[in-house]
């Protein structure tokens, strides 16, 4: 391996960033492909469908064999709120897999007794989520129930393009709030993307049980990442 | 110590080659490009070695890693890359052997 391509490839995964170790596996060079870099022919369709999918493996052109090895960023669930339905769904998502990360700015409520080995910043979501930035890679769940603190989140993570935006709160909650951000500037197709109520339908009453609930649909939108635009139907 | 705990590892083999090189090591980079049936880690999967035979990472979670540093310790003499397969099929396999029942390829190359 080129050690140029190793620092690049590393740094690409400090930054979350998705990328791509492009190796000939004839002469053994290789070269580093960042998500969105223009790659011509059937060796570009085999990019693009290596980062869709997140799946490493070869492909043949032109008689030479090349071995994809594609670095998707691990997910992140970033939660709006240091509540009851955070702890259970913090130590859910380390389980399935996540990195965590809750922001709540109302310190009575942050404190890292009630969230052990989570990762918890009492901090408002305008100062937390410019220290942390979401990205495509992220799932944002917000759960405070309070204007003040959920709606920068909420906006920032569909700017982010966060794969994953829910709020917690009725249909009449969530109507009020629509308002608020539109009002606020942000696109209509950008506001359907919210997931409210939040979580798979399942019946779910207590914190803990809304915690899966709320799993369940991050897990789903991850799973199903890239596939909407094939399907044909919106999220 | 941080207070929390991230699930990307600490122990991530190509930070490891990458500290490992910024230190004048010799290191070489094994990768799963391969697998048939259950095999034990997924295709991308690295392990990396050093001269002396040090590694972190792994591809076949314990089973083949001998072998692997075996080659690699060639390969950083030499330079010159090498593509090993192990399975239940392979003639090594009584001593190299994967006890799932899989098969792997394995990339063996030199940092630089």
């Amino acid at each position: 391996m080129d050690p140029y391509s190793l620092k690049k490839l590393n740094q690409c995964r400090r930054e979350r960033r998705a990328v791509l170790l492009l190796t000939d596996l004839s002469d053994g060079r290789d070269r580093v492909v960042v998500e969105g870099d223009a790659v011509a022919g059937s060796l570009g369709d085999a990019i693009e469908k290596a980062f869709r999918s997140g799946r490493s493996g070869s492909v043949e052109v032109d008689d030479r064999n090349f071995f994809l090895n594609v670095y998707i960023p691990p997910p992140r669930l970033v939660m709006i709120g240091a509540v009851h339905i955070s702890q259970t769904l913090a130590p859910i998502a380390r389980m399935a897999g996540f990195d965590t990360h809750i922001i709540d700015p109302r310190t009575a409520f942050s404190s890292s007794e009630r969230f052990p080995g989570v990762r918890l910043d009492a901090e408002w979501p305008e100062e937390a989520l410019r220290q942390s930035p979401l990205d495509p890679y992220c799932a944002l769940a917000a759960l405070t129930h309070d204007p003040k603190i959920d709606d920068f989140a909420l906006k920032a993570a569909l700017e982010a393009g966060c794969f994953y935006v829910g709020a917690l709160g009725s249909r009449k909650t969530h109507g009020k709030r629509v308002d608020r951000l539109t009002a606020d500037g942000v696109p209509q197709a950008q506001l359907d993307r919210i997931r409210a109520p939040i979580g798979l339908s399942i019946g779910a009453a207590s914190p803990a049980e809304i915690a899966v609930a709320v799993l369940a649909e991050v897990i789903e939108a991850l799973r199903s990442r890239g596939l909407e635009q094939r399907a044909g139907k919106a999220a | 110590m941080p207070e929390y705990v991230e699930t990307d590892q600490p122990l991530d083999p190509l930070m490891i080659a990458e500290d490992w090189m910024r230190s004048g090591k010799d290191v070489a980079i094994a990768t799963v490009v391969e697998t048939w049936g259950s095999a034990p880690r997924p295709i991308g999967s690295h392990l990396v070695i050093d001269k002396e035979g040090h590694f972190e990472g792994s591809v076949s979670g314990g089973c083949v890693e001998g072998a692997v540093v075996a080659e690699a310790v060639d390969v950083l003499e030499d330079g010159t890359p090498r593509m090993l397969e192990f399975g239940v099929a392979d003639e090594t396999a009584w001593e190299v052997g994967l006890s799932c029942g899989g098969r792997i390829k394995v990339y063996v190359e030199r940092l630089g």
